[in-house]
């Protein structure tokens, strides 16, 4: 793929599709968020304060207080970085592990292909959510355990996605090359294959990352792994659902509120970033 | 003369003047230009050309199956009183299978893959036949055993993918003529088949159209196959019509160059002209503003004035007409 | 018929393999921890000494391969060992609320297909135009949302806010109405079976939220495959060939593009019954439902480990029970994969 053809289809992506656009910006803004959140919070995020439980929103507290008095505002700010980082952190295992498995399983087929295509569909055979949290309840309780429970849940998307095309490529002219020119074959796997399959599957880790977020709230939604008051999104609406009946909706809104906007970012980046690097398979 | 007999009855199919671009991102690509023929009853028609040539466009154009990215600034199509070009869809619809009909290479793809080809042919009748259900199946039985399909009944709840390709072109066949139609367009009936099959596809379509008095447009790009089978021939050209003639007069005697390279390049009569090696230069890109002969820059008889002067019409009589400024 | 048989027949012995694995990783996440999984399964309020009896119990001072024999015996009984919250043989406690969970697994399908199918058809006849656009943002805007928060929404909104939908208190509120005598245990089948239109309404009304917070999800994938499947199959070979035979529109459309773009929506289903299954667990006690999801969170939080392991297996097994009816279906749909085999 040429650089202008490169330059030329982002353009006409960006320009067919104000979304993608849109989904670039509030990528930026969740990224700096993440970094800067802890900066920028009016509040500390843990500060219980007896005298303003449960206030609505206002221009003191931007999102209202919690049962506890805490700034809604800054627990949803600075929480970005934990859900972020827990969903980014299990794309990055699944997508180095995924494609690595994937890669060998396709480039030396036989038991090594056999073993590998059985662990996958085994994992395929739970839904996938419920094996996340069966993995969580057994390890352990805690953050690391929701990003490896994560992780594993995605393994299968990328694994087979790079076996499949280790496997076209493996017996193709400039591979065959390669090889009768004495490279090995990690060497032949990494510089001639996996890195010509990499933009596909990048695409495929930022359609993934809306995925890896909601996986992660939901398991803090039903109080696996992140343990209060750590403030993170999926915590934070469990918190709030007890309100719901007495009318304080500003407590689950806003940590909602912020899930379906990192996980409509990152979905609509997918879109976009398909359209430019494989436009054909645009749905 | 006969031709002046059989002008005086209106024909069949008029294509008249007809000009059809395509708008495209890279812009207005001119696919038809001035676009002129007739063809009567009970005639077979050759439309012969490289693809690209826009030969399947036209056969898309007459049965009113235009893409919506098409346009036509000017002329005109009629097909047994209608003008196919401003009919409504819903018309258009009745239209086709019941009086004008098409079928196409790859019969296996042309049919649909996970319906019982007898079903595909009842679709057609219960459609414009007006029948039962019942009397719909017994007739694609009919149609089916008329196309010479063994044992129809049983082969009436075969899947296409379960016929040879062979079969699956006589099912087309029978689907196209299952309701008589007046007009049948053959778009590359015979790609895709094999030798003996082609030979057995085509003389079904004949037999087909001659015992009902129906016309064919056939669509090739197998100048042999259509000097066999066909009872005039027009060449085509980049969008043109370069020549169109009796297929006697024009294959022993042909007057576009275009027409005397295919020939050539058609060694005995026998061998395809797909491919086009020795004939040099290859089709025009359509998108350029392009001179009024589009063969110019292929043609080694080109005059000054085929650069700027537009495109003549020289009838040779016997409704022969050449469109060149030097014929042979 | 036969042929069909003996296809889905093979067909269920290759789910065999899968549920071999199944059984391995439960064992596996149960047996092979770190840590000491009597301590585990015998719940966090126990001492040394019920830790032990739990560790005779399991058989967990046995050898691995031992261990997993013994977890195969007694899974071939249907034994999945005790519920420490409600004292009950796990079995008993999911067989019990597995049918208010698959009523609401079910209509949540038929909700995100009933949405989903159309719409994509409508967005396919129209590439392009502001209805295509219109239902490609609103299908991915409503995957975005997390179902739990969609849960809590919906109640807000249509419960807290505008009073239109009955108070979420599980499957029927049993102040108004009785619970129908269980013959297939889907309330809204059995009511129906029973003549009882007011408890069919009652049950109806209760499930319509749960069922469209779990179904949103799946609008997006199922309307993306059928408009991209509808697409292909609009352009394909055989439509241009029964539009040049004059089909009319509505058979074009059904018989000859709808019904071959059916495959790929079919197959994609697969990954729905993943979510949509998966999901049960967050929704459910938003809304109050009975059923398995309710009960594992409950266990996972009480750390009732052989509850949560019992569940996971059962999910499993469902999972690919409906992976099966998938194949079949798409074995319906298309003769070619019939005759494949």
């Amino acid at each position: 793929m040429s650089d202008t053809s490169l330059i030329s289809r982002t353009r006409y992506a960006l320009a067919e599709n104000r979304m993608t656009l849109l989904a670039a910006i509030l990528f930026a803004l969740l990224i700096f968020c993440a970094i800067f959140g802890s900066l920028l919070a009016p509040y500390s995020p843990l500060m219980t304060n007896e005298g303003a439980r449960m206030q609505p929103p206002s221009w003191l507290h931007l999102f209202g207080t919690d049962s506890l008095g805490r700034d809604i505002f800054s627990r949803v700010l600075i929480a970005t970085r934990l859900d972020l980082g827990m969903a980014i952190s299990a794309v990055v295992i699944s997508f180095v592990v995924g494609t690595a498995l994937g890669a060998m399983a396709g480039y030396w087929g036989g038991w090594v292909d056999a073993i590998f295509g059985r662990v996958m569909d085994t994992i395929m055979a739970f839904p996938l959510f419920v094996l996340a949290m069966g993995i969580v309840a057994a390890l352990g309780n805690n953050v690391t355990n929701i990003i490896i429970a994560t992780a594993v849940i995605n393994l299968p998307f990328y694994g087979r996605f790079a076996r499949a095309e280790v496997n076209v490529r493996r017996d193709l002219a400039y591979v065959e090359a390669a090889r009768m020119g004495g490279n090995g074959a990690i060497r032949i796997l990494w510089g001639h294959i996996v890195r010509n399959i990499l933009p596909v599957m990048l695409v495929q880790a930022s359609l993934n990352m809306g995925w890896a977020i909601l996986n992660a709230a939901g398991l803090s939604f039903i109080g696996l792994g992140v343990r209060p008051p750590t403030p993170e999104w999926g915590i934070m609406v469990s918190e709030g659902a007890s309100y719901i009946f007495s009318g304080e909706w500003w407590t689950f809104v806003f940590p909602g509120g912020a899930l379906v906007i990192a996980v409509f970012c990152f979905n609509l980046l997918g879109d976009g970033l398909r359209d430019i690097v494989d436009p054909r398979r645009r749905t | 003369m006969s031709a002046a007999v059989m002008t005086e009855s209106v024909p069949l199919l008029t294509v008249e003047d007809l000009v059809l671009d395509f708008r495209t991102r890279s812009g207005m690509v001119h696919v038809l230009d001035g676009i002129s023929l007739t063809l009567d009853r009970g005639e077979i028609l050759g439309i012969v050309g490289e693809s690209g040539s826009g030969k399947s466009v036209l056969a898309y154009a007459m049965m009113g199956l235009l893409d919506p990215a098409a346009q036509i600034p000017r002329g005109g199509i009629r097909f047994a009183g209608r003008d196919m070009l401003t009919e409504s869809e819903r018309s258009l619809a009745e239209t086709r299978g019941r009086e004008i009909a098409m079928i196409f290479q790859s019969p296996r793809t042309a049919l649909n893959p996970i319906r019982r080809v007898g079903a595909q042919v009842q679709d057609v009748l219960l459609r414009h036949a007006n029948v039962s259900k019942k009397e719909a199946r017994k007739r694609a039985i009919a149609a089916l055993a008329r196309v010479r399909i063994p044992d129809p009944e049983r082969r009436f709840d075969a899947y296409p993918f379960e016929l040879s390709g062979g079969l699956c072109q006589r099912v087309m066949i029978a689907m196209a003529m299952a309701c008589n139609p007046y007009l049948l367009i053959a778009d590359e009936p015979t790609t895709g088949l094999d030798v003996t099959t082609q030979a057995v596809v085509m003389d079904l379509i004949r037999e087909q159209v001659r015992s009902s008095n129906a016309s064919v447009v056939l669509i090739t790009h197998d100048l042999a196959l259509a000097g066999e089978y066909c009872d005039r021939i027009a060449v085509m050209h980049a969008g043109h019509i370069v020549e169109i003639g009796g297929t006697e007069a024009m294959l022993s005697a042909p007057k576009h160059p275009y027409t005397a390279r295919l020939i050539g390049a058609t060694p005995g009569g026998h061998e395809s002209i797909r491919d086009l090696a020795s004939i040099p230069g290859s089709l025009p890109d359509l998108r350029r503003d392009l001179p009024p002969c589009r063969f110019i820059d292929r043609c080694e008889r080109r005059l000054d004035c085929c650069a700027t002067d537009a495109l003549p019409s020289v009838n040779l009589g016997a409704d022969h007409i050449v469109r060149c400024w030097n014929p042979l | 018929m036969i042929r069909f048989l003996r296809i889905a027949g093979k067909r269920l012995l290759g789910a065999v393999p899968s549920l071999i694995g199944v059984i391995i990783v439960t064992f596996l996440l149960s047996h092979a921890l770190p840590g000491d999984p009597a301590v585990l399964f015998a719940g966090p309020a126990a001492d040394a000494a019920s830790v032990a009896q739990v560790r005779a119990h399991l058989g967990l001072d046995h050898s691995l391969p031992q261990q997993f024999l013994t977890y195969i015996w007694q899974l071939a009984h249907g034994d999945l060992g005790q519920s420490l919250t409600t004292g009950q043989p796990v079995m008993t406690d999911l067989v019990q609320r597995l049918p208010a969970s698959l009523e609401l697994t079910l209509v949540a399908l038929i909700f995100a297909i009933g949405v989903a199918v159309p719409l994509g058809i409508w967005a396919a006849t129209r590439p392009n135009s502001w209805i295509d656009h219109l239902c490609r943002g609103t299908v991915t805007v409503a995957a975005a949302f997390p179902t739990f928060f969609i849960a809590l929404l919906l109640v807000y909104v249509f419960y807290f806010l505008i009073p239109l939908a009955p108070e979420p208190v599980g499957r029927l509120n049993d102040v108004y109405f009785d619970a129908p005598t269980t013959i297939t245990g889907f309330y809204l089948i059995d009511s129906l079976l029973e003549g009882d239109w007011q408890t069919f309404g009652g049950a109806l009304a209760q499930i319509i939220l749960p069922a469209i917070s779990l179904g949103l999800f799946a609008l997006a994938p199922i309307a993306r495959i059928t408009r991209a499947a509808m697409l292909q199959t609009l352009a394909s070979d055989h439509v241009r060939t029964a539009r040049a035979l004059g089909l009319s529109r509505h058979r074009i459309l059904i018989t000859y593009a709808l019904r071959n773009a059916m495959l790929p929506v079919v197959n994609v289903l697969g990954m729905v019954f993943s979510f949509v299954l998966g999901s049960n667990v967050l929704i459910e006690d938003v809304y109050g439902w009975p059923g398995v999801g309710a009960y594992a969170v409950k266990a996972v939080i009480s750390s009732d480990y052989a509850a949560v392991q019992g569940f996971i297996l059962m999910m499993a097994v469902l999972y690919i029970l409906l992976n099966l009816v998938v194949d079949l279906l798409s074995m319906m749909v298309d003769p070619r994969v019939r005759f494949e085999g």
